[in-house]
């Protein structure tokens, strides 16, 4: 395993208590995979990311548990200036909303130049002409012109592009993307998607792809992992997945994807909310919402059971589920 | 950008206008110059008659002001009644306020930055504290309060530095009194800094920064400090305009020959010319200050362009 989570635990201090953003989170990926994190707004997903990058609010965000195992080293055992030199170099991450990710008074040559500075030791002449070919490798025209404007000069999708080209500057092992295509519009969300899904080939990298996009899931993704309420609560190759969630919460999500061949019917919902990370429900987190929840759902939180070689379900009745 | 500092400048014109004409109208309302000029006793009709028509007064207050403006435009700024031009007392004390203001700005910079990067850095320790709490009470206790306590305590008491300034005012007398000056800017550009510091390490390019591996020293100079430090600039750039233009109390607590002495002497003896004079100076130099800030809000920001 290129990365491997086991039981991550992090937690929040919030006025309103102690926040379990992330608790008991375990999920893998491979060289030249693609895990999807599926999951709601809340869910922990993007907290998750953010531990595993090293880059938690901290305080008040704070891992508590669990290991985040990169090339068999754990992550969370080394000193800050061993994970600063990882981050940007060995692993990257783009994130959502380009605009507010980049800086707005450098040029976008500098912050693409940067990282050739700091990690290579690069002069700045020679990481200004890097960024041009960063640039041109994530196919934004004129390179040469534009490396010297700002990122308000830049659209959406150029600007998503040069996040891309950012995080993947120094060749790194493994991409986070936190939902990289949510901010833009859906004609220009496929395009980057593709770009980046091309480059993840072409580099042999592992990428996790944060979403809560089942189409661009089923697109790209080889696995996935779902998220409720700070736990992964499924784990399954993508097409057994889609063909058969073995966990309600999971099922839940595929049926309220609008389709084409039931125009006119009422589009189905979960019913509920979410739980607050603060006040979790006792047993399993999802049993208020859950149209398969028993008495031992509300007591006891189920194990992830094994449902085949590949797969795991966090819920006492995936063998219903499956059936359902 | 050009066409921007164009516009700008032709804007300047109704406002420097109108500000020289309220302030004209204003010293007249006043009281009678002339009467002012004869001190204590009361004058005789036909000498005050006499300089009345001298000096113009006799005219209507629009033609006084027109006739004014003709001759500050060509560098004449009048004759104070005891005779000295108007234009001799600037030369004399604009360097001094100058020394003092640039005092001033300097510790508003050096100690206002740093203290408020330090807290800004540091929030709810003890020194982000208890710099908060000093910055409150220097805010609410007003200035001759603090000018005179200092006087006091380092010049009269402790005989650290001299309690009066020479006539020189070198930039070494000037500065306690610089700092005094200074204070209630200076703890407002720390709050200012701290505030925005705070705000801006939160945000989604710092995190970027962060995750790219950058060090801590370069995340917080190069892609923290830059952004934060915008609307401090803005704040200082303005506040060089007032800060000369205010020095009145702080000039008369450490009997400073500047700016502030020569209007308060002139508002006293209802100088007319010195007053207007000096106050048309200070209108200028503020519109100027305003903007070289507006410019150099343009060379942080490249999100703004002026066109």
């Amino acid at each position: 395993m290129l990365l491997e989570l086991r039981d991550l635990h992090v937690e929040f201090r919030t006025r309103d208590g102690v926040a379990k953003a992330v608790d008991g989170v375990s999920y893998g990926v491979d060289a030249g995979e693609t895990l999807a994190v599926l999951g709601e707004s809340g869910s922990g997903k993007s907290v998750t990311a953010q531990a595993v990058m090293g880059i938690l609010d901290s305080p008040p965000g704070r891992v508590t548990a669990g290991e985040v195992l990169f090339e068999g080293r754990d992550l969370l055992k080394l000193k800050e200036e061993e994970r600063r030199k990882i981050r940007g170099a060995e692993m990257a991450m783009i994130f959502q909303d380009a605009l507010s990710s980049l800086n707005p008074v450098l040029t976008v040559g500098d912050q693409l130049g940067e990282m050739f500075v700091v990690h290579r030791g690069m002069s700045k002449k020679d990481a200004r002409s890097k960024a041009v070919e960063l640039m041109d490798r994530v196919r934004i025209p004129a390179a040469r012109e534009r490396v010297r404007q700002y990122p308000h000069q830049f659209s959406g999708g150029m600007r998503q592009r040069i996040m891309i080209a950012m995080a993947m500057a120094l060749e790194p092992k493994l991409i986070i993307a936190d939902e990289p295509t949510t901010a833009l519009d859906v004609t220009v969300q496929a395009q980057v998607m593709d770009l980046l899904a091309e480059l993840q080939r072409e580099l042999h990298m592992g990428l996790i792809l944060i979403t809560h996009d089942l189409g661009v899931v089923a697109d790209v993704a080889d696995k996935i992992a779902v998220m409720y309420a700070g736990r992964t609560v499924e784990k399954a190759p993508v097409h057994d997945l889609y063909k058969s969630p073995a966990h309600p919460y999971t099922r839940g999500l595929l049926d309220s994807v609008p389709r084409l061949d039931q125009k006119g019917r009422e589009l189905y919902a979960i019913r509920g909310l979410p739980p607050s990370t603060t006040s979790v429900p006792p047993g399993c987190a999802f049993h208020p919402r859950c149209p398969l929840a028993q008495d031992v759902c509300r007591t006891d939180a189920p194990a992830l059971h094994r449902v085949d070689e590949h797969r795991v379900s966090a819920c006492h009745f995936w063998r219903e589920s499956l059936d359902a | 950008m050009a066409r921007y500092v164009v516009r700008r400048l032709l804007q300047m014109i109704p406002v420097f206008v109108g500000a020289t004409l309220l302030i004209f109208l204003m010293v007249n309302v006043l009281g009678d110059p002339v009467a002012g000029l004869c001190g204590d006793k009361t004058c005789d009709p036909a000498t005050a008659a006499r300089l009345r028509s001298e000096f113009g007064l006799d005219q209507p207050v629009l033609r006084q002001y027109l006739t004014y403006m003709g001759h500050v435009l060509t560098g004449d700024f009048g004759t104070a009644f005891n005779g000295e031009k108007v234009i001799e007392l600037m030369g004399s004390a604009f360097p001094v306020t100058l020394r003092l203001t640039l005092v001033a700005i300097v510790l508003e910079v050096v100690l206002g930055l740093g203290l408020g990067v330090l807290t800004g850095l540091r929030r709810g320790r003890l020194l982000d504290s208890a710099v908060l709490l000093f910055t409150l009470v220097v805010i609410a206790v007003p200035t001759f309060v603090t000018g005179l306590l200092l006087q006091l305590l380092l010049g009269v008491e402790w005989n650290w530095i001299s309690p009066s300034v020479s006539p020189d005012a070198s930039f070494g007398e000037l500065l306690v009194p610089g700092l005094v000056l200074a204070s209630v800017s200076l703890a407002y550009v720390t709050r200012l800094t701290r505030t925005s510091l705070a705000e801006n390490r939160r945000s989604d390019y710092v995190r970027t920064a962060i995750a790219k591996g950058l060090p801590r020293h370069r995340v917080i100079t190069r892609h923290l400090l830059r952004n934060s430090l915008i609307p401090v600039v803005t704040f200082i750039g303005t506040d060089i305009g007032a800060l000369m233009g205010g020095a009145i109390v702080t000039e008369r607590i450490f009997n400073i020959h500047g700016v502030g002495y020569q209007l308060y002497q002139g508002i006293l003896r209802q100088n007319t010319q010195t007053v207007v004079g000096f106050v048309t100076v200070l209108v200028l130099v503020f519109l100027v200050a305003n903007l070289l800030v507006d410019l150099l809000y343009a060379v942080l920001d490249p999100r703004i362009r002026y066109a």
